[in-house]
């Protein structure tokens, strides 16, 4: 039991950047991007065959970064300067980095288990959690300065920043790129991680962060962006747990891991809608017999 | 300070459905000016607001600020110059984000944008002391998220933030309309003083002909994409909403139609 949990301890840690992409998308710009099931491998992909070429695994991981970054930023023209559907946008990203993610691979599996990664030498969860906390509080005091700051009213209220002299498309760019950047990040880690980067490891990427995001605001409440990126990582974190634990019923497999998180998801959506439709009715009907002086009990 | 020329603007041009929104627009303002514009339904009042602002550009005829011809500048290329308060009260904060984030971006007007903290203690002192001057106690609430605050205080803190930059110029546009008398009220004193203290040129479309009257040094009326009637500082002390009727009937030939209009 401990055994699993510190499992889900550690994936959690590993696929919370990967969460904080989406947060960054989904929720700051309110910008659904699907280039995150594409740049998810492209990190995990250029990680592992830097590593195999022999360069140093850190190089190979900021390479991630800026690779996923890149796709990011073709997404962000696509839907600005093209005016492409934001949702076609990730989309046509998504499957033109499926045949680039091969081109970069070479082939579609890739081992990296004997070689030296970051991870050789070190324990995961402590420094994973030291490497966290430092991105979060960068991305906080990012969302803080003035750019972040137009940032986050893009997707709150692009009419208002527009007016006020900033450029939402540039504001757009610049946030899918950051997102990308650290989904891809996310990738060349697990790869390391796990020992090998593998052409369909992106594969139901963008759901598993959606259900880290909305999971962890649903939990741990995010009233501000501090909280909010907090409780992405905490989702993060209690998504793999509640997996490792489905997975252990006994009339449940591997092979169910994706259904269980679209039924997490569904779960986390839909639960939090009734409870507010009636808490709102219950409060209305209340208010309603005070007006009515109590004469009316029904 | 603003300068509108032979402005021409027409919407589906060519086809059946053709209108002439603006026609031959001469408008001239001068430093510390406060226009006040009244007409009907369709007159061409927002149009000519979103020409100055750079959501739309005229098909011919010129538009200068400050001396520097600007039609061909984008909305918010135009920004740095032009503060501006929507109908909506929604329309120009940022729901989520704090009283003093919105600030902060307002502060940044037309600048570039670039990685220093948008809130600091000596800009959070600005902020307290301009959120002061609306007396609605916004100044004790600098952390609270925008979208928990009224449209009155929407409202007020959107005036705010349109103003205290001191730009060139400042478009209203109905920015009261939306609101119940009390806030409406409030919102307007508050842009009296504003605009008075800052000594900003100001337009201000209205469908209240007693606020605009009350309001500004110079009134005009629009009618069919034309401006009809152009009262200046000294008829305006005299002038009352019978008189301008009057002069509607007289100059268009028909009565004054328009189902918002509010006669005070």
């Amino acid at each position: 039991m401990a055994y699993v949990l510190t499992g889900a301890l550690e994936l959690g840690l590993l696929y919370a950047l990967m969460a904080l992409g989406v947060y960054i998308t989904f929720r700051i710009l309110d910008f659904p991007d699907l280039t995150v099931d594409g740049s998810f491998t492209t990190g995990g992909g250029i990680a592992a065959i830097m590593i195999i070429s022999g360069y140093s695994p850190w190089l190979a991981t900021f390479a991630a970064f800026l690779g996923g970054a890149a796709a990011g930023l073709m997404t962000g023209l696509l839907h600005t300067k093209g005016r492409i559907n934001g949702l076609l946008s990730g989309i046509l990203m998504m499957i033109a980095l499926h045949s680039i993610n091969l081109r970069i691979m070479g082939a579609p599996n890739l081992s990296v288990a004997r070689l030296e990664t970051v991870f050789t030498h070190v324990n995961v969860i402590p420094h994973m959690l030291i490497a966290i906390i430092i991105i979060k509080l960068l991305l906080d005091a990012f969302f803080r300065t003035d750019l972040g700051l137009a940032l986050r009213a893009t997707g709150d209220n692009p009419r208002m920043i527009a007016s006020l002299g900033a450029n939402t498309d540039l504001a757009k760019i610049v946030g899918v790129s950051l997102s990308n950047g650290l989904v891809a990040l996310s990738g060349a880690l697990i790869a390391q991680e796990q020992g090998f980067a593998n052409i369909s490891m992106g594969i139901g990427m963008i759901v598993i962060g959606l259900a880290s995001v909305i999971i962890g605001e649903a939990i741990f409440g995010a009233p501000t962006v501090f909280r909010a990126t907090l409780a992405v990582i905490l989702g993060s974190i209690v998504y793999r747990v509640v997996v490792a634990l489905a997975l252990r019923m006994p009339w449940l497999n591997a092979q169910d891991l994706k259904l269980i998180t679209a039924v997490l998801v569904i779960i986390a959506l839909v639960v939090p809608t009734i409870r507010r439709t009636w808490k709102q009715t219950s409060v209305a009907r209340k208010r309603s017999q005070e007006l009515s002086g109590g004469d009316a009990d029904a | 300070m603003l300068e509108v020329k032979n402005a021409y603007k027409l919407f589906n041009a060519g086809t059946p459905d053709e209108k002439v929104a603006l026609r031959a627009i001469n408008l001239h303002l001068d430093p510390g000016d406060f226009v006040t514009i009244i007409g009907s339904n369709g007159a061409g009042k927002s149009t000519l607001m979103n020409l100055i602002s750079g959501t739309l550009r005229p098909d011919i005829g010129q538009v200068r600020i400050n001396g520097q011809t600007v039609e061909h500048l984008t909305e918010h290329q135009r920004s740095r110059w032009i503060g501006r308060v929507f109908q909506d009260p929604m329309a120009g904060t940022a729901p989520r984000m704090t009283i003093e984030e919105n600030l902060a971006m307002a502060l940044k007007r037309g600048e570039r944008r670039g990685l220093r903290f948008g809130v600091t203690r000596r800009k959070r002192e600005l902020f307290r002391e301009q959120l002061s001057r609306l007396g609605i106690g916004l100044e004790d609430r600098l952390n609270a998220k925008v979208g928990l605050l009224s449209g009155g205080e929407r409202q007020a803190l959107s005036l705010l933030m349109a103003t205290f930059t001191k730009p060139k110029i400042l478009l209203l546009d109905e920015h009261t309309a939306a609101l119940d008398p009390a806030r409406a009220e409030l919102v307007t004193r508050l842009t009296e003083e504003i605009v008075g203290d800052l000594k900003l040129t100001t337009l201000m479309v209205t469908h209240n002909m007693e606020q605009a009257i009350r309001l500004g040094n110079r009134l005009i009326m629009m009618d069919k994409g034309q401006i009809i009637l152009d009262i200046d500082p000294e008829q305006k002390k005299t002038l009352t909403v019978e008189r301008l009727l009057g002069e509607f009937e007289r100059i268009s030939g028909r009565k004054m139609a328009d189902d918002r209009v509010v006669l005070g």
